[in-house]
């Protein structure tokens, strides 16, 4: 049963700016972003949610439990 | 659950505080979500578990994070205590993470005993060899040659090939993975909570601030590196999958069938 | 099993009917001489009461299943004697700081080192109280016969459960191996540990400073850590107060409750111009000297402190009042002697022996005369 992507939120003051959500991601949906977070770090932002398959990779790979993907 | 488990969810339920104190990029959050994910999907409810842990980073991954009984030991020993809590009360899953200094460099003795008494412990080993906490000093898993803080020529020494030793020291389970391959970790997590014996899963795992100073490499190109250097049918450290999956006697359930004849 | 009765046994045999008779229902050990006695006796009566035995790879990793098994709500013990004792200060430490309720039996053997491995020695007395590195109190018992190696053994876990401290039960070679008549009484009295039955009683104590103990599997998430820690547990390395407190309580809990816990023997003390302080085996030769001394008409007195640590302080503090000259006798150059000047800073005439025997009533009267 497949899902449709509604949203994926970054939570700003988990991420630690690492960057592995954007590199498994496979569908290169997430991207590094220009502004940073209270820690002074590049948190990702999504640059195309139309692409997202919902693999959910971005959320199993993030060591922070800091991206959530909504459906 | 459907299968799917949300980040909320597993904050909600499972997180007693964030963010972590791991470095950004560091495996040990990974390895905690997989923990996480695979107590989840088993269903297991969370009053059955016991984290035990040592010293080092990959001690901090259930204590203080995971909302679960916590009992955050003494270097090398955490093993040992499990040990005796698993004896006191074999209805529980008694979980250990530890490091590859706590669980073999310091611990290594207690290491071999579990396996070889086959002890139903889950222990889940972070191999990032080298001494994190502590600033990057050569582990005993530290291949030949690399440069670490106290091997600043290259190590002199050689690594050890965990899962081996402990799949001959007679272990029921031995797996290994690395934080490349988050599901098949999940899915051999459950698998060694649910066996009977000893069961001991090895994870390498990037540290981005010493590994990746001393090895040239940042954590995502860690990553990479294990991707695709990792194969089941890779040889020495470079195996991974499962080394031994086998049933045989359990301790505590030698030690109740033992008081069972004593008492009759 | 062990009926209320007469028996003809080992210190050390005695010891393990007491933990048994406790409530000791996990026992972790390594063999040593000359505690090997009481990891044996173990080995063969915990499953009769369906306790668990486990003969672990070193005592590193015993000390560490007691805690453990501790934690999962067990009464648990271990016996170690001199170089296993060293190894084990570690978690001794570690014990103090998380409030694990454990009993430890050091059958003292003369040290240091390997030592003579059958031979009694009192040099662990100090090491039995600040073995450990940092600011800690522990319990420290001392029994001089096969009968208190029984009812102290019982009182080591009364005292561990109720101040939820390691206890030390101070033995040596000697009491652990002599053969005696050993009364078992039809009751003795248990203590248990205050349980928790929510994760916020854990985080609270009263004016004993004590917080009630969790355990494992009860669903209260506990996290337990040798770490400073706040008192719901969580680590904070960081905070300076967060440490202050944890130790002033620490030590507090046992200084504050030592009326409690302090023990003593004490015969003819009132008029006493003199004192001998004994304690463990070499008291027994100090009793039959004091004896001797007052049949003569000396004006003597016989102290012997149950509980080392912490030591009678008080009682001792009175009695220097008017002692003039206090007789130590034990069998270190160390032991309890600096405890002793403490309170005595000039009357102290030390009688130690170290050759790996225990002192004659001849040797300690001859001693003690010469000094008079």
């Amino acid at each position: 049963m497949p899902f449709t992507v509604k949203d994926i939120m970054i939570k700003k003051d988990l991420c630690k700016g690492c960057g592995i959500c954007i590199d498994v991601c496979p569908r290169n949906v997430l991207t590094g972003s220009d502004e940073i977070n209270e820690y002074g770090l590049y948190y990702p932002m999504v640059s195309d949610l139309k692409r997202c398959i919902v693999c959910r990779l971005c959320e199993l790979y993030c060591p922070d439990f800091a991206v959530e993907v909504h459906v | 659950m459907s299968g799917i488990i949300t980040t909320e969810y597993i904050r909600e339920k499972y997180l007693r505080r964030l963010p972590t104190a791991f470095c950004p990029g560091c495996g040990d959050g990974q390895i905690l979500g997989a923990l996480i994910r695979a107590i989840e999907q088993l269903n297991i409810p969370k009053n059955e578990i016991v984290t035990v842990s040592g010293i080092g980073c990959s001690a901090w991954i259930p204590s203080p994070y995971l909302r679960i009984d916590s009992l955050h030991t003494t270097h090398g020993r955490p093993i040992a205590f499990a040990t005796g809590v698993k004896a006191a009360n074999p209805k529980l899953k008694v979980i250990v993470v530890t490091g590859d200094g706590d669980a073999v460099g310091i611990g290594g003795n207690h290491l071999l005993h579990a396996a070889r008494t086959n002890i139903g412990l889950t222990v889940i080993m972070v191999n990032n060899a080298v001494y994190a906490m502590t600033g990057g000093q050569v582990a005993p898993t530290t291949p030949h040659e690399a440069k670490t803080s106290t091997t600043p020529y290259g190590n002199p020494a050689f690594n050890l090939n965990v899962s081996e030793v402990v799949a001959a020291a007679g272990a029921s389970y031995v797996a290994r993975w690395t934080t490349w391959h988050i599901n098949r970790l999940i899915e051999s997590i459950k698998k060694a909570m649910n066996k009977k014996g000893f069961s001991f899963i090895e994870v390498i795992s990037q540290c981005p601030t010493y590994g990746g100073r001393l090895l040239n490499m940042d954590h995502i190109e860690m990553l990479h590196y294990f991707r695709d250097n990792f194969r089941e049918n890779a040889d020495g450290m470079f195996r991974i999958g499962e080394f031994v999956d086998v049933e045989k006697p359990e301790l505590t359930d030698e030690l109740e069938k033992l008081i069972m004849k004593v008492k009759s | 099993m062990i009926g209320p009765g007469k028996y003809f046994v080992e210190g050390d045999v005695a010891a393990a009917y007491g933990a048994i008779m406790a409530g000791c229902r996990f026992f972790a050990g390594y063999p040593i001489t000359p505690a090997s006695e009481i990891t044996q006796a173990m080995a063969e009566l915990l499953p009769k009461y369906g306790g668990k035995f486990l003969q672990m790879e070193d005592e590193i990793a015993s000390i560490s299943a007691i805690i453990g098994a501790s934690w999962a709500g067990i009464k648990s013990m271990t016996a170690t004697s001199g170089p296993g004792f060293s190894l084990m200060q570690e978690n001794i430490g570690y014990a103090a700081m998380t409030e694990t309720p454990i009993v430890i039996i050091d059958v003292q053997r003369a040290g240091p080192a390997i030592g003579q491995a059958t031979r009694p020695a009192q040099g662990d007395v100090m090491q039995s109280r600040f073995g450990s590195h940092g600011d800690y109190e522990n319990i420290v018992l001392s029994p001089n016969s096969v009968q208190e190696m029984f009812d102290l053994a019982v009182k080591s876990f009364n005292l561990a459960e109720r101040f939820r401290v390691p206890v030390i039960l101070l033995s040596d070679a000697e009491v652990g191996h002599m053969m005696e008549r050993l009364n078992v009484p039809e009751k003795v009295e248990i203590l248990e540990r205050k349980r928790a039955v929510t994760f916020e009683e854990t985080t609270k104590w009263g004016e004993d400073l004590i917080p009630p103990m969790g355990r494992f599997g009860d669903g209260l998430e506990l996290i337990v850590t040798g770490s400073t820690h706040k008192p719901d547990g969580t680590r904070d390395t960081g905070e300076p107060d967060v440490q202050d407190q944890l130790v002033r309580r620490l030590i507090n809990k046992i200084e504050k409750n030592r009326n409690l816990i302090e023990d003593w023997e004490e015969i003819d003390s009132e008029d006493a111009d003199y004192l001998i302080v004994s304690y463990g085996a070499s008291s027994r030769p100090s009793k039959g000297a004091f004896m001797k001394l007052r049949e003569r008409g000396l004006k003597i007195g016989y102290f012997r402190p149950r509980v080392l640590w912490p030591a009678p302080e008080k009682r001792l503090y009175e009695l220097s009042e008017r002692v003039k000259k206090v007789f130590l006798t034990e069998m270190s150059l160390r032991g309890y002697r600096m405890e002793i000047e403490k309170i005595f800073p000039k009357s102290v005439i030390h009688i130690p022996k170290v050759n790996g025997k225990v002192h004659s009533v001849k040797e300690v009267l001859s001693s003690i005369e010469v000094s008079i």
